[in-house]
């Protein structure tokens, strides 16, 4: 039997309103590789945080070969050989392969202040070669491809002389011949007896890859399971979790078939992630993107309000075909995109209610002479904040003193002064209160009712069953599925936004 | 594997295109005005315009570590104006030997970098506002120590050959401790541990962080160095006057800054050479040397030097963004 490597009970965090981590356990056994799997905001990031000391547990206890630790920040943690490849890659661009994974560590000479580089070299190399990495120590990073910059990654997680490596999504970058090398390391690694803690929402990955699954919901620890006994559909199920299986659904099922569509993509690939997207929306419809993290949901919109170039494919607006470059003449086209982070691109905080409403059309309320018309600006945001019922005691009250759905209204409102036909909403529901999701759901029932076509995105998928006539799947840069309401359910869902078909 | 090396050599060839490129518009630049002005590639002109380099260019190199580390440094400019106040009042009102005021000035700059990187990394002021306001701070001070007039050194025997003299004949010491500094700082930022970590902090403050290395610590050292090259410029730019004046040095750190950005020093950090700097502050003083042989008038000198920092920025962003650089 393996010996136990790390042990986690009853580990507690939380933040001011949110609970991410509940009384989470976790054990890791020497050369083996545990999957942690969940759902957005299961609570998997946090937890790798806490144990790389970048946040501190407020209760729990954390053991290391069954002796308690305490990880008061990074620099102890690597002392502790425990290493963690995050999401986010973080490397020094501009300095080289060797440069980057003995940094802090450089062999000196000349009495110790300059850096030998020749030694620096060859010890990056012994490393390079033991990990059977085809890299050079003296390349520059910045212009490795990911893959290989993560191979540095893991070549500098190493020479720490760790015993637990954590990877954060490693793959989500990778190509399928690179995942397979690097699979072919964590193999090496889990030979020589080392834990490692695998992150992916990538399923049949796990079961490539893994020994055992641990699975949290919610903040909380739900179950482990062995990997070669479990089926997949089994340890989705378990994501999800099955109090939220009675879903609400829209109160009437439309039919767009024979509607006019207004929006068409065809082929849309951008340089980085979006391949050969497709899609009709129809006028009065709300389609919902689904995916997880990463999917590439934002960045499609992003690409269709002309925000990121697109290098191939056709965008059509009622049946003609249109270039759109910028935001701006994604707004001439009638297309509108409302930010998931509100606060920094959606509203001007420090502003009131009537600034921020006309602010997007202030042309039309401006005189030949270039002043803004103060009354008409009066009059069109008071229309705005009865039509939209936002709750405010005036339209002079700055917006940073509304509640997060009422400043979600400012926004919904911004678009609706610029008469734009095609809205995506970004996580339109993203901080807000049970309360007020509601009254923007209706919102969107509304606007939808009236003939604007809306996208949604969003993470929550009893959100996306309730709201969405149709439901655009994503993964990893692709459409993997259109589902009408009908048909779809969470389960389904996540087998698409898994790729598990 | 092939590949591998391949790129390799086709970057370490694209790094030398880079610096050459920058030497390749100074010799084109020189060229032009040698046929436009015979005047101009006279040793005696040449050496006039490495002296009128070499304080610009001594602010410039010592800044070249700040930006590398994605700061900024806005007091070198009066901070020369202290500094050679510092040295004017250490020679002439205390009546300190030569070497013991030099040493006062290079303290001076020290402290004064010291100061501002104790306010960036202690305080976590951003590096505009800490080196504004050390900017302010050494002006005033510059007055209260100097008593609002000039501080005239004549009468300091041999002070004036720190700048003036000639070690190898026909040839202004000052550009030699110009090019002496140059090459000591491109071995500090080449071949020590702080140059390494200059590099890594502007590359990436927060990996390096995270890598365990005392971030503050070394940025604050950074600083210091680029206040001994305000120290150096200070005695240089006193030396040549034979005074220390109290309004003359404001206005410099913009044209040490331009000197580091043209010489291809990325102001994100990260990215940037002495050698590129060098070129930079030359390329600079030869324009407006050229410009001004040629009888343009001075206020049209200074609007070409704006210009060419357009030029050389934007051919910078150019090439990087075909370079697929961020």
């Amino acid at each position: 039997m393996t010996a136990q490597l790390l042990t986690i009970e009853g580990v507690s965090k939380s933040f001011p309103g949110v609970q991410a981590l509940k009384d989470v356990q976790l054990n890791l056994n020497s050369g083996e590789v545990l999957a942690l799997v969940g759902e957005n905001g299961a609570g998997k990031s946090t937890l790798m945080k806490v144990l790389s000391g970048i946040y501190k547990r407020d209760e729990g206890i954390i053991k290391l070969n069954n002796q308690e630790i305490n990880i008061e920040g990074p620099l102890q943690a690597q002392k502790l050989g425990i290493a963690i490849i995050h999401q986010e890659m973080n490397l020094m661009p501009h300095l080289t392969v060797a440069q980057n994974i003995l940094i802090g560590r450089e062999p000196r000479k000349w009495f110790g202040i300059a850096c030998d580089d020749k030694e620096l070299n060859r010890r990056a190399k012994i490393l390079l070669d033991e990990l059977s990495l085809s890299l050079e120590p003296t390349q520059v990073v910045g212009n490795l491809t990911v893959a290989k910059q993560q191979m540095v990654e893991i070549a500098k997680a190493l020479s720490y002389d760790s015993k637990i490596i954590i990877m954060d999504e490693p793959t989500s970058a990778l190509t399928q011949s690179e995942t397979e090398v690097l699979f072919k390391i964590i193999n090496n690694l889990r030979k020589s007896g080392k834990g490692i803690i695998y992150i992916s929402h990538r399923m049949e990955e796990l079961t490539k890859i893994s020994d055992r699954i641990t699975v949290f919901r919610d903040g909380k620890y739900i179950d482990t399971l062995v990997t070669k006994d479990t089926q997949i559909s089994k340890i989705i199920s378990l994501m999800i979790g099955r109090e939220v299986a009675q879903d609400l659904r829209p109160e009437t099922v439309r039919k767009f078939s024979d509607k006019e569509v207004a929006l068409e993509v065809k082929g849309l690939s951008t340089k980085n992630l979006l391949k050969d997207i497709s899609f009709q929306l129809h006028k009065g419809e709300i389609l919902g993107f689904a995916g997880l993290m990463g999917a590439g949901r934002t960045e499609l919109a992003l690409a269709i309000v002309g925000k990121d170039q697109i290098t191939e494919g056709q965008i059509i607006v009622d049946g003609k075909n249109v270039k759109i470059n910028n935001p701006s003449d994604a707004v001439s086209n009638g297309i509108g995109y409302l930010s998931e982070d509100r606060k920094r691109f959606g509203v001007l905080l420090n502003q009131d209610v009537k600034f921020n409403i006309v602010l997007s059309n202030l042309r039309k309320i401006t005189s030949k002479f270039g002043f803004v018309n103060n009354n008409q600006s009066r009059v069109s945001s008071t229309t705005a904040v009865k039509n939209l019922s936002i709750r405010t005691p005036s339209i002079d009250q700055m917006v940073k003193n509304l509640s997060g759905g009422n400043q979600q209204k400012v926004v919904i409102g911004k678009w609706l002064t610029r008469e734009t036909d095609v809205l995506i909403f970004d996580e339109p529901t993203r901080g807000i209160d049970v309360g007020a999701k509601d009254e923007i759901y209706k919102l969107l029932q509304e606007l939808a009712n009236q003939g604007k076509s809306i996208i949604m995105i969003s993470s929550e998928l009893p959100e996306i069953l309730r709201m969405s006539d149709r439901i655009l799947v994503m993964c990893e840069g692709r459409v993997t599925g259109i589902l009408s309401n009908k048909e779809a359910d969470q389960n389904l869902i996540m087998q698409y936004a898994t790729k598990y078909r | 594997m092939a590949n591998l090396t391949n790129n390799a050599l086709l970057a370490s060839i694209r790094q030398r295109a880079e610096q050459s490129l920058a030497f390749a518009s100074l010799v084109v630049i020189f060229i032009f005005f040698t046929f436009a002005n015979e005047a101009f590639a006279t040793w005696s002109n040449i050496t006039g315009i490495l002296l009128s380099t070499a304080v610009i260019g001594l602010l410039a190199i010592g800044t070249t570590f700040v930006i590398i580390t994605g700061g900024i440094d806005l007091s070198i400019g009066t901070g020369v104006t202290l500094t050679s106040v510092m040295v004017g009042w250490a020679l002439k009102n205390v009546g300190m030997p030569i070497w013991m005021g030099i040493l006062v000035g290079i303290v001076t700059g020290a402290l004064m970098g010291f100061f501002s990187g104790l306010a960036i990394t202690r305080l976590q002021l951003p590096p505009f506002i800490a080196t504004l306001a050390m900017m302010l701070i050494a002006k005033g001070l510059a007055l209260v120590i100097s008593n609002v007039a000039p501080i005239y050194l004549e009468s300091i025997e041999g002070y004036n050959s720190i700048a003036l003299g000639n070690i190898i004949p026909n040839f202004p010491n000052a550009v030699l401790i110009f090019f002496v500094s140059a090459f000591i700082a491109s071995i500090i930022l080449n071949r020590t541990i702080i140059g390494r970590y200059t590099f890594a902090i502007g590359s990436n403050e927060e990996a390096t962080k995270l890598s365990g290395i005392n971030v503050d610590r070394w940025k604050i050292l950074v600083y210091v160095i680029g206040g001994i090259y305000i120290g150096l410029a200070g005695i240089v730019l006193s030396s040549r006057l034979s005074s220390a004046q109290p309004a003359l040095g404001q206005g410099y750190e913009l044209e040490a800054i331009a000197a580091v950005i043209i010489g291809g020093t990325s102001l994100l950090g990260g990215k940037g050479s002495i050698t590129g700097t060098v070129i930079g502050a030359l390329i600079m003083a030869v324009l407006i040397n050229g410009l001004r042989i040629m009888q343009i008038q001075q206020e049209w000198q200074t609007v070409v030097t704006g210009l060419v920092i357009i030029v050389a920025v934007y051919a910078d962003s150019v090439r990087r963004r075909n370079a697929g650089e961020l």
